[in-house]
């Protein structure tokens, strides 16, 4: 398989676009007609051939530009990547584990040579070929988290475990969902989710950090989460929301459909080997409702999800004000045909769109 | 005094409790303006507290009122400072001196317990082994989520970043390793329409 990178924006003229293959394969993150919180972990063992789930860190057709991204957002603030003094040696592990997944799951790519500690790392299309002694950090440009961080798609927290708690003591967070790394570093898991509605009363916090905890080497975890982002920008940051926040007023039933973009997270979960961190790496698929639409099933399920969400979340993932421009254009894609089970496209059995 | 109630909140929001003695051992009181009074009942509830403490003591705008107060307890030591800033190399000071064992007590407002409980981390005294309560004022230490500047002081929701200038909503959200609760644009969306500014906990 080989993969044409997009030369493509994902702020100013926001030229990002979606190939045929990524619509494809885009993780649609709901099974089912309606939406509410639940711990939906699975195992990260592959996937599907092509899918995003395939690889341990998906590359696709938007690296380079995302990689383009996050250093101009790392340029304007670096307090976007930010490490604790304890977490070097998880920033290590985690430079290992992706150099080994991505050397051996996209060797056109990638290539890692490694002699004892000597290692040699080459990354293709992105123009690198870096030699370095591992755990000796004044041999690398960056601290060895941020140095790999800049290289793969997906924001990083990198969570340490004590005290039966995980800890959010290092990161590279430039792609988040309005959540501020400067301000939450150093908080719990309990404390991190905080503003999060609903789902502490339901207990899923709790669930949720009793499985985590127990992940172990070899044992990767996936799950998915989602919100509605106005334009395909990456940085929807706190830090820049007196920027981007304007961007949510500019939908119009007219250019709806290519400016509202649907914002899927997949998260894993891998237990780190020499520190006994945790690593969460958050991959942001950005995919706009015209593409969505494309597929018949998503778009009937879409729309029922996203007219029957509570009030509460509609508000929290911050699209309650355009909910009904929302539903106003999904509506057109919903022809009330049942839809079959699971997340996948089905482009074959699925019935084509009725006359509504 | 009364003490005041906050109401129940999310969880990264600091909830306070009753300074409490606890054995003979030394104790660093940390307290400004009205934490005065919780340093009083705790040594009196403890008969040992005031011969072991070395009392950090900020009046801020309440002046010489408790100050009388705290003399009279005949602690170990007694510091009256002008100013956190003022008082900030002592407590460094102090707690590179400390051994196994200190009870650090922190009183008064959330934002000068906040910035003491920096200095006890960092001398290594994990958060779970330091005693709170709060009393006096209500107002916040806020960080704005854009510029990252502090605004100390903050009695008004919203408010006005003293560094950027940005409008500014008051969220339950803290951060101890800032101090700071956390300030976010108000009028992102639609500028200019900055509601009224309202007392907290009005």
């Amino acid at each position: 398989m080989s993969i044409q990178f997009n030369k493509e924006t994902f702020r100013d003229d926001y030229s990002f676009h979606n190939s045929e293959r990524a619509i494809k394969r885009f993780p649609f993150p709901f099974h089912e007609d309606s939406y509410m919180y639940a711990v939906n972990m699975e195992q990260h063992q592959g996937g599907p051939k092509d899918s995003v789930y395939e690889m341990r860190f998906d590359v696709d057709e938007h690296y380079v530009a995302e990689m383009q991204d996050r250093a101009q957002v790392l340029a304007d603030d670096p307090l976007r990547c930010q490490s604790l003094p304890h977490m070097t040696l998880a920033g290590w592990d985690l430079l290992e584990l992706i150099m080994v997944s991505k050397s051996e799951d996209y060797p056109e790519f990638f290539e890692l040579q490694r002699d004892g500690l000597y290692w040699r790392w080459i990354n293709k299309p992105l123009g690198i070929d870096d030699s370095f002694t591992f755990l000796d950090e004044s041999t690398l440009p960056y601290g060895p988290m941020e140095y790999i961080c800049r290289q793969t798609q997906g924001d990083f927290c990198v969570l340490d475990q004590r005290d039966e708690m995980l800890w959010m003591d290092a990161g590279m967070v430039t792609t988040q969902a309005d959540w501020s790394l400067d301000f939450d570093i150093g908080m719990n898991f309990f404390e991190w989710h905080a503003p999060v509605p609903l789902a502490h009363e339901m207990g899923i916090f709790k669930r949720a950090l009793k499985f985590l905890l127990n992940i172990q080497q070899g044992t990767p975890a996936r799950r998915l989460n989602w919100t509605m982002t106005v334009n395909p920008l990456l940085d929807t940051s706190p830090e820049n929301y007196h920027k981007w926040g304007i961007q949510k007023t500019s939908l119009t039933p007219e250019n709806i459909g290519g400016k509202q973009f649907l914002r899927v997270e997949l998260q894993t979960f891998f237990r780190l080997p020499r520190s006994n961190a945790l690593v969460f790496p958050i991959r942001c698929y950005l995919i706009a409702f015209e593409d969505i639409v494309s597929v018949p099933k998503w778009g009937r399920r879409l729309h029922r999800v996203i007219r029957d969400l509570p009030v509460e979340l509609a508000t929290y993932k911050g699209f309650i004000d355009n909910r009904p421009m929302m539903l106003d254009y999904l509506s057109e894609y919903d022809d009330g045909l049942p839809t079959s089970p699971g997340v996948w496209p089905e482009l074959d059995t699925e019935p084509s769109l009725q006359a509504v | 005094m009364s003490k005041f109630q906050f109401p129940e909140s999310i969880k990264s929001r600091p909830v306070y409790g009753t300074l409490e003695p606890r054995g003979d051992v030394a104790y660093l009181l940390v307290a400004d303006a009205e934490g005065a009074e919780a340093i009083y009942d705790l040594a009196t509830a403890g008969a040992h507290v005031a011969r072991n403490a070395h009392i950090i003591y900020l009046p801020n705008e309440t002046g010489d009122k408790y100050t009388g107060m705290l003399q009279a307890l005949n602690p170990a030591q007694l510091y009256i400072g002008p100013s956190y800033e003022a008082a900030l190399s002592r407590i460094q000071r102090v707690l590179s001196n400390a051994r196994m064992g200190l009870q650090v007590c922190l009183s008064g407002t959330e934002g000068l317990m906040g910035k003491a409980l920096i200095e006890v981390s960092a001398a290594g005294i994990p958060h779970s082994a330091v005693q709170f309560e709060h009393s006096g004022s209500v107002a916040r230490r806020m960080q704005c989520v854009h510029c990252k500047g502090i605004t100390e002081n903050v009695s008004t929701d919203p408010f006005v970043c003293s560094h950027c200038g940005l409008n500014l909503f008051v969220r339950d959200h803290y951060s101890r390793r800032l101090a700071a609760f956390q300030g976010v644009c108000i009028d992102a969306e639609d500028p200019g329409n900055v509601p009224d500014p309202v007392e907290l906990y009005s």
